[in-house]
């Protein structure tokens, strides 16, 4: 093994064990500290409203470019009205939470990891410790809650405005009979794939705000240190995102068929 | 004894910065810690009020041995301190007046017009009346400073860590640190540990100095008898006196 491999994977075990703790802390808290229900409205606020035209404007364009692609590949075959149903069960079921988690990942993931990145490097994290504040439930848990309740909000919003962006596309721009469009998008698309696209967004919330905080929380010393840190919690957030939904889908997809 | 330090060991890596560093300090004292820049006096600090675990050795506080305690179980613990870090750490995203009121806000235990006029009381205690809502990027490094120690004395502390209390600061500024820490120390009763390697500082505000070199207590005496000291390495020290291989390394 190559020592940028070792390094690596020392890196990954390590990250993998200290969000472990992270969690446990942050589960800890839930129990025994009530949250600051006003800290948390904060961040939801942050997360969701600010994030919210990024959010819309991925899927309406997401949405309109499958609709154009699965038009043009459905036509060959006569079956241009399945359309937005093909458009409907992506958006629900995986580009929906997925893109909605990138780009929430890079926009908030990289602010969360910056701001208390800098906590710790100008020695405000240790502040908050000797006035008697955890910053697991100061900094972590209000925005792992914020998190949690925003996320699925988010992603419903980006799934039906992508729906809606790819029906306004297949009616006006490639001429579908709206029709037939509407109604095959409603009988082939079933209840189960919007759950797993809520139940697949729940738990990339939790994920983005375990990483983001933990490579805050663990940010280097420096302004390096802090750049690297947002880096990473970008980097890292992404990537385990693209990786778990890939195995999401498929326990899903047995408990949701 | 209200601190009690046995054989603490800390190294960072392979470099060691505490090797066996023992020292009591009594309820009411005024300490001083000095010692070289890098020389481990503000992970000393650190490890008094749990920031840092100790690789050996023990930490008592109130008799209680808070090198094993979870970071929940250290809570009760670091309400007897009260710090001033060495860059004050204000909280950037609050004003002057949140910052100060932080720990009561958090607390509840006071209604918000109370606590209002206890942010006043403190602020008027280290000379910084009207400046509640500015924030802390509006301040010079001495007012700052002086927010810091108005933040951890608001809740009337037991204990009170100074971290390079006068560091960055021009010699008027330091001046006016110096005796604001006095004047905390005598009108709130409380022991107070200043780490510095500002002699002049060090002179005003310890009753008592001990001396960290090479990672252990190399002196622990009066200011007096310190600085009357022959010893070449405290001689060196107190009269900022390089030697010659330290004059090749700069």
């Amino acid at each position: 093994m190559t020592r940028s491999a070792k390094q690596f994977a020392r890196e990954w075990f390590g990250g993998l064990g200290r969000g472990a703790l992270l969690c446990r802390d942050i589960f800890s808290s839930l129990f025994k500290v009530k949250p600051v229900w006003r800290d948390v409205l904060y961040q939801m606020y942050f997360i969701g409203v600010k994030s919210q035209s990024v959010v819309t404007i991925t899927g309406a364009f997401t949405g309109m470019v499958l609709c154009a692609q699965t038009y043009f590949q459905f036509h060959k075959v006569k079956m241009d009205t399945a359309t937005l149903a093909v458009v409907s069960v992506g958006m629900g079921s995986e580009l929906g939470p997925v893109l909605t988690s990138l780009m929430v990942a890079g926009r908030v993931g990289a602010a969360i990891a910056a701001e208390v990145g800098t906590m710790r490097v100008t020695e405000q994290i240790d502040a908050l410790r000797t006035l008697g504040t955890l910053p697991v439930d100061y900094l972590v848990v209000p925005r792992f809650l914020a998190m949690l309740l925003v996320m699925p909000v988010l992603t419903a919003g980006s799934i039906c405005v992508g729906i809606f962006a790819a029906f306004l596309v297949g009616v006006w721009l490639l001429g579908i009979n709206p029709t037939y469009l509407w109604y095959n998008m409603i009988h082939y698309t079933n209840m189960n794939d919007m759950m797993t696209g809520m139940i697949k967004t729940f738990i990339f919330g939790a994920i983005i705000a375990v990483i983001a905080c933990d490579k805050g929380l663990n940010c280097p010393q420096g302004a390096e240190g802090v750049g690297r840190a947002t880096t990473e919690a970008v980097v890292y957030s992404s990537i385990t995102i693209l990786v778990s939904n890939f195995f999401l889908t498929l326990v899903l997809n047995r408990l949701l068929p | 004894m209200i601190i009690e330090v046995r054989d603490l060991k800390k190294n960072f890596g392979a470099l060691p910065v505490l090797q066996g560093v023992t020292f009591s300090v009594e309820k009411g004292e005024a300490l001083t810690i000095i010692g070289v820049s890098g020389g481990g006096k503000s992970v000393l600090l650190k490890h008094l009020v749990g920031l840092l675990k100790p690789d050996a050795g023990e930490v008592l506080i109130g008799g209680v041995n808070i090198a094993g305690l979870s970071e929940r179980q250290l809570l009760p613990v670091r309400r007897q301190f009260g710090m001033l870090f060495q860059g004050a750490a204000l909280f950037d995203s609050m004003t002057v007046e949140d910052n100060v009121a932080f720990i009561l806000n958090r607390e509840r235990r006071f209604p918000p017009a109370e606590i209002a006029k206890k942010v006043e009381e403190v602020l008027d205690v280290v000379g910084l009346n009207g400046i509640e809502k500015k924030w802390p990027g509006e301040l010079s490094g001495g007012m700052r400073k002086r927010v810091g120690l108005a933040r951890a004395i608001i809740y009337r502390p037991d204990i009170l860590l100074y971290d390079e209390p006068t560091t960055g600061l021009d010699p008027i500024a330091s001046d006016a640190i110096d005796h604001l820490i006095i004047r905390v120390v005598q009108q709130f009763k409380v022991t107070s540990i200043a780490v510095t390697h500002d002699m002049r500082s060090a002179r005003r505000i310890g009753k008592r100095i001990l001396m960290l070199h090479e990672g252990r207590i190399y002196a622990d005496q009066t200011p007096e008898e310190l600085f009357k000291s022959s010893d070449p390495v405290i001689y060196r020290f107190v009269n900022g006196i390089a030697d010659s291989q330290e004059k090749i390394n700069l």
